[in-house]
């Protein structure tokens, strides 16, 4: 069958496909994919699980003549600073022709992952009632759907494993979307509903609890009591992974006796969050788990004091990865420091950066945990002040960095103690951990920081910039100089036209670039477009003056632009103008 | 802004934090870029002479900033507290015992109120108000099994020991010197 191709290829195609099955990294498939033609033909049509990373980059059509066998699907939709509202309603994301094309192509689809896009209810029935072999759905951020929508896809899906809601704006419609999974329901793996607000029917949920045997994570919101949490664990008592929502009791009650009972019985669970609601002296009740830890997110849990939250963490010696707000204190970071020496990933959240009377963390907590952790490879660390001499010490502490970011709840703040720019500490960061993968700045910083991250940031791809540098030259560095750069995003700094035309074709090896309240104008902009017919030059314009003026010196306040096989999208609202 | 020495800064009003050593840079509604926005401000004042960014911008003027999704900001943010503390109060005479959440107080004041509802048909409100002539004594266990006299401490720091109150006899207070012009009312600002 072979025979007449090229000489590369010694064996037949299904030789080639069951090789190709060891892989399971989309990165590593596309590599294959280029080898050559035969390769590329196999790769294609075994291709199970297919990333998205732009969901206007490529259309559901294309997608589904490429890979015909895909039944796993991974789409993102708006651009990352849509978290934060920089991004208006309604700029799109929506899932509805993917799931319409599929449905149309007969696509067998069993796993569908979103982040930032925006679905119906309407969506998730079609969904529910399309693909009999259903297994997973996780939602991230997404929105434009109810409680409704999640009845449909629990009543309808007969196979679902998974269903994982995180941190969706979903509108709560008081149904009973819980009891809608039928008796004949056994089979869920995973259950995530703690952003949901409403209130969940408490008997279906521990009979839907009580019938599915694999049941391995599971994660509650606050409407569900404590009460209710000890019947559920002493149903399920192999589960890895809790969530915990309301733990509030009375502990002299019978109830709260019971649920102590329970978690001795759960020792299985490594992953730990929750305490959406929380009363600190119910928490002795989880000291039992704690040494077998190894995830703790207590970021959601607002009402643990520093002292209680220290308490747990010195039980934790296996911990790797803990997400906690700024409340935890400097001290508290040095607790972490000397107990967790498994410790690879540590979030620090702000809990109320607005508010009076409230020390967050600084740079000392940092430091604490770079000297303690030797295996921390990735933070996320919202400080008071930051200093250089402290990011260098951070840097020479932990050169295993792959991502690491820094957030000061000032955004120009400088060193703290010398009143200089940031610069050299992320200077020091970039040159030290060669692997860095994602970087957030900010801070008081000069062009020189970007000359530091373009010099040495090799294996960045993602960079975050948020009021910082001094000219174009900053950003110029960074193109020049990242060369495998995918996402950029900046935010309220000084670079324009200069900066944005230099390299035109950087664009096409990149995701996106997102630039707002920059010096960027849109004459720059038209220009970029007309030269680069494979990007989409989007410019959202709030204010309705900006279409109708003639002036192109205008500054843009907010552009995406992102590479795209498809051309401008068709759904674009009217406050986004594709150039 | 600060313009010179008259001293008038201190009558200014600003956003900020209260006695915060931040330079406070007003942003003027109507002006797209808070950037070059404080680059004008910097020349206009004449402040340090290196970096235009030196000027601190205001955090709660910013959108967007802190860099935190708002599905957290809705949970974490504002000093909005989730937390339920409920605590028995029993009043000795009263058949039967009752709870309150602390966390929903603000202040003792709020609890005398709140007191009040649950037990104002006992009398309660003399014992509050006007502890010198009143029967009863407010008092309330502490995290060392200690029994204290309530409104000594700051409301914060009472909320974190606080485990049952009780609402007691005077006559069964045999013994302790207790002065009750210190309680409830008059306490040092809270928290």
């Amino acid at each position: 069958m072979c025979v007449f191709q090229s000489t590369i290829n010694y064996f037949p195609e299904e030789v080639l496909e069951h090789v190709f099955d060891f892989l399971s990294s989309h990165r590593d498939r596309n590599a294959v994919s280029l080898v050559c033609k035969s390769w590329c033909r196999v790769e294609r049509f075994s291709r199970e699980k297919v990333f998205v990373g732009n969901c206007y980059a490529v259309s559901p059509e294309r997608l589904l003549s490429t890979f015909p066998r895909v039944r796993s699907l991974t789409l993102k939709g708006k651009p990352h600073f849509a978290d934060f509202n920089l991004v208006p309603p309604d700029w799109g994301g929506y899932l509805h022709p993917w799931i319409d094309a599929m449905v149309k192509a007969r696509a067998n689809l069993e796993e569908l992952r979103l982040k930032r896009m925006v679905l119906s209810d309407d969506t998730l029935d079609l969904l529910a009632h399309s693909f009999p072999s259903f297994k997973s759905l996780v939602l991230v951020s997404c929105e434009g759907f109810t409680t409704d929508g999640l009845a449909a896809i629990a009543a309808n899906c007969r196979s679902l494993r998974e269903l994982d809601l995180q941190e969706n704006e979903v509108e709560d419609r008081r149904g009973q979307w819980l009891s809608c999974f039928p008796d004949s329901c056994t089979s869920l793996v995973s259950l995530n509903f703690a952003c949901l607000k409403g209130e969940v029917n408490l008997a279906a949920l521990e009979r839907l609890v009580a019938r599915c045997p694999n049941l391995r994570s599971l994660r509650l919101n606050h409407a569900v009591p404590l009460d209710a949490l000890q019947r559920i664990l002493a149903q399920a008592p192999h589960l890895v992974d809790l969530g915990t929502g309301s733990f509030v009791h009375d502990p002299d009650s019978e109830t709260y006796h019971k649920l102590k009972n329970a978690i001795q019985n759960c020792t299985s669970i490594r992953s730990l969050s929750g305490f959406l609601e929380v009363a600190s002296r119910c928490l002795p009740s989880i000291y039992p788990l704690c040494s077998s830890l190894t995830s703790l997110n207590l970021s959601y849990a607002p009402g643990i004091y520093s002292n209680e939250l220290v308490n747990l963490i010195r039980h934790c010696k296996k911990l790797e990865r803990l997400w906690i707000l700024d409340t935890i204190g400097d001290k508290g970071l040095g607790v972490v420091a000397s107990t967790c020496k498994e410790l690879q990933e540590l979030r620090v959240f702000p809990f109320d950066p607005h508010g009076v009377g409230y020390t967050a963390v600084t740079e000392e907590g940092l430091v604490a945990v770079s000297a303690g952790c030797p295996k921390l490879n990735s933070i996320l660390y919202f400080c008071q002040q930051m200093t250089n001499a402290a990011l260098i010490t951070v840097a020479k502490n932990c050169p295993n960095f792959i991502r690491f970011r820094l957030c000061t709840l000032n955004p120009t703040v400088p060193d703290a103690v010398t009143q200089l720019p940031l610069d050299e500490g992320f200077g020091a960061i970039v040159q030290s951990c060669k692997g860095l993968k994602r970087l957030s700045v900010s801070g008081l910083l000069t062009d020189q920081v970007f000359l530091y991250i373009g010099m040495y940031a090799e294996q960045l791809e993602m960079l975050s910039i948020a009021f910082a540098g001094e000219s174009d030259k900053g950003m110029l560095y960074v193109l020049n100089g990242c060369k495998k750069l995918k996402k950029l995003e900046i935010r309220d700094s000084p670079f324009g036209d200069v900066a944005l035309l230099a390299d035109m074709g950087k664009y096409e090896t990149m995701r996106s670039l997102w630039m707002s309240s920059c010096e960027v104008t849109l004459e720059a902009c038209k220009k970029l477009a007309m030269k680069m017919p494979r990007l989409n030059v989007e410019i959202i314009n709030e204010n309705e003056q900006m279409e109708a003026s003639t002036d192109d010196k205008q500054k843009v306040e907010k552009m995406y632009l992102y590479r795209t096989l498809v051309g401008p999208r068709k759904d674009a609202p009217a406050f986004v103008w594709t150039l | 802004m600060a313009k010179d020495g008259l001293g008038l800064e201190i009558t200014e009003l600003r956003l900020g934090l209260p006695g915060g050593g931040f330079d406070q840079v007003m942003l003027k509604t109507g002006k797209k870029r808070a950037f070059s926005e404080i680059e004008e401000d910097h020349h206009q004042n004449g402040k340090r002479s290196n970096e235009a960014k030196s000027e601190i911008i205001p955090k709660n003027q910013v959108v967007g900033w802190p860099p935190v999704c708002s599905h957290r900001r809705k949970i974490s943010f504002n000093g909005q507290e989730s937390t339920k503390l409920y605590v028995k109060v029993s009043m000795d005479g009263a058949p039967f015992l009752r709870k309150i959440d602390l966390a929903a107080q603000k202040c003792y004041s709020d609890l005398q109120l709140n007191l009040e509802r649950l037990f104002g048909c006992y009398g309660i409100g003399e014992a509050l108000n006007d502890a010198d002539s009143s029967e009863f004594v407010p008092i309330y266990e502490d995290k060392d099994g200690d029994w204290m006299l309530l409104g000594d401490v700051p409301w914060t720091m009472f909320i974190e020991s606080c485990i049952r109150l009780r609402i007691m006899k005077r006559t069964d207070a045999k013994g302790i010197g207790i002065h009750p012009k210190s309680s409830l009312k008059g306490t040092s600002r809270d928290g």
